[in-house]
């Protein structure tokens, strides 16, 4: 089995959010980037996969030199190699285009998003992907096991769960239930990371379908109208008749 | 040129959501002073279309060809490529839902069109179309420029109200060309998570966090949200969905589901900022937790500092009296 998950490099979801240069920039002064979470769960199960079934696991990033140790982490969380496209990411289209000219050299079986990175929410990429392949896609996926050149998985709908089975290639992307929890990387395997293979790739010329003009916070709330404990009733009151909403 | 928008339907029925879409793409077609047209994909009957009708669709393709019943993402994408061609369409409009994050996507790659999923509003300016999405799971907006010349647009939930246009509709049975390439994936099962209304269907949340103590406790917030009403569901919050006290698909938050209720009730939730991530775009929130110093206050419209259950009785009751 050869699997590829595409991983992005994001802020932490603790991390407050804020913007230079009147709105164009991310500040990520004192910022810790992650793995983005729904990626770290895909890989988390990939690992559990090739654990048991063999196979091997390439994570590719599209980012500059900074994102290295986002794909040091999944290194060490049990990655084969890793490829990082030397560009910024400007817009899906952009990412999933770099990561399409390598997935068509490589023939990979799976290929594996998260359902959206943290941070620009797009959900594009998997399927972008998968289109630009002309494979199938299954987005928001909770559970995927292989058995018998096939894949058994389970997507999330509205108010609901799909059982699917899918030949092989496709994409699929995780979202929470993939994997229980997180892989953490042990020590060995942080070792064990700075020996592994980090190709570096420059991109391939591609024109963005869309660009972020700026970036803006939300009005900050009012005060909070506190109520005292012993007068529910007047809480209600005022749901009912100053907000309109009961 | 037309505005084409793509409207999902569960189990042969729209739903609230559906409308506001149709509410929306009517707007925007007056913006461009083009035509709305609409697709339709699976067994819906002819009445149930010409309920579109009320809020501005006119002209409707309807695709019922049962090989369309199950979410092929492929066939999908082909069938309103098709129809986005016939109609010479210059934006595409999609709710952002679970079915269309798996076409969307794709529609976007096979008619070279730039997409902005999960927007808020209409959009600033359509020459070049500037509209705002939201980003960092909610902690920020995105004002996105699209630089082709079809544009893609997925509609966030509970961000665009209803707006009544009585139109006659027109239907037209539509039959996309697809192969059996597209129907590599296959369905197997459908399973309904339970009967209760979706999160992200609830015109109000009653919410708890780890504050209500354990499994049996937490299951007050049942009792308040069947006090309020048909409108009314049940959320919680990470830690509580991780502890199993609450089916997972309750989880509302940055890595669950985002929300945006009318009113929003946390109760027993301390305001981890994943979590308020998730509920933001609430219309009110209300909290009650013991700590004064808790960040769900500082979200909050409406809080009582208190202990939980001495207050949530008391909400209850009050509701009650209200009804």
């Amino acid at each position: 089995m050869k699997i590829l998950v595409c991983i992005s490099h994001v802020p932490d979801t603790t991390a407050k959010i804020s913007f230079t240069d009147e709105g164009t920039t991310y500040n990520k002064n004192n910022i810790q980037f992650i793995i983005s979470p729904y990626e770290e769960l895909a890989l988390t199960r990939a690992l559990e996969l090739t654990e048991t079934q063999g196979g091997t696991i390439t994570v590719i990033n599209v980012g500059e030199a900074e994102t290295e140790p986002t794909l040091r982490k999944a290194l060490a969380m049990g990655a084969t190699d890793a490829i990082r496209v030397n560009a910024k990411p400007t817009d899906a289209f952009f990412v999933a285009k770099q990561i399409a000219e390598i997935a068509k050299q490589e023939n990979y079986d799976v290929i594996l998003t998260g359902k959206e990175s943290i941070d620009y929410n797009g959900g594009q990429v998997g399927e972008m992907l998968a289109e630009l392949l002309d494979i199938p896609s299954i987005t928001s996926v909770s559970h995927i096991s292989f058995s018998n050149e096939k894949a058994e998985l389970q997507r999330e709908m509205d108010g609901g769960y799909e059982k699917l089975e899918c030949n092989f290639p496709f994409v699929a992307s995780g979202q929470k239930g993939i994997a229980p929890e997180a892989k953490i990387p042990a020590m060995r395997g942080i070792m064990m990371a700075r020996q592994k293979p980090l190709k570096v790739v420059e991109p391939t010329e591609v024109n963005n379908l869309t660009e972020v003009k700026i970036h803006t916070l939300p009005q900050p709330k009012g005060a909070c109208v506190m109520v005292s404990p012993d007068n529910a009733k007047e809480l209600i009151r005022l749901l009912h008749e100053e907000a309109k909403a009961l | 040129m037309s505005v084409l928008v793509y409207t999902e339907n569960w189990g042969g029925k729209f739903k609230k959501l559906s409308f506001e879409l149709v509410s929306y793409a009517n707007e925007i077609a007056k913006m461009y002073g083009t035509n709305l047209v609409t697709i339709s994909i699976g067994n819906v009957s002819n009445e149930e279309l010409t309920t579109l009708g009320n809020y501005g669709a006119s002209k409707i393709y309807s695709i019922t060809d049962a090989k369309f019943n199950n979410l092929s993402s492929q066939a999908y994408t082909k069938a309103i490529s098709q129809v986005a061609k016939k109609e010479s369409a210059n934006l595409i409009i999609f709710a952002n839902t679970y079915t269309t994050r798996a076409v969307a996507p794709r529609v976007s790659i096979r008619m070279e069109a730039g997409l902005v999923p999960g927007c808020i509003a209409l959009p600033k300016q359509t020459e070049p179309l500037i509209i705002t999405k939201k980003a960092y799971s909610g902690k920020s907006f995105a004002d996105v420029e699209v630089k082709t010349p079809v544009k893609i647009i997925t509609l966030n939930q509970n961000s665009f109200k209803l707006i009544e246009a009585k139109t006659t509709v027109s239907i037209e049975v539509f039959n996309p060309e697809v192969s059996d390439k597209d129907f590599i994936a296959k369905s197997i099962e459908l399973q309904k998570a339970s009967d209760k209304l979706d999160v992200t269907d609830a015109e109000i949340l009653v919410s708890g966090g780890r504050g209500l103590k354990s499994a049996d406790k937490i299951g007050i917030i049942d009792e308040m949200a069947k006090a309020i009403g048909a409108n009314c569901t049940t959320a919680c919050t990470k830690p509580v969905s991780d502890l199993d006290w609450r089916p997972h698909f309750e989880h509302v938050g940055q890595t669950g589901k985002v929300v945006a209720p009318n009113l929003y009730f946390a109760l027993g939730i301390s305001g981890a900022i994943q979590h308020l991530a998730g509920i933001n775009s609430s219309k009110f929130i209300v909290a009650v937790n013991t700590d004064k110093d808790a960040p769900i206050f500082e979200a909050a419209d409406y809080g009582i500092v208190g202990d939980v259950f001495e207050v949530i009785p008391k909400l209850i009751e009050a509701i009650k009296e209200l009804k």
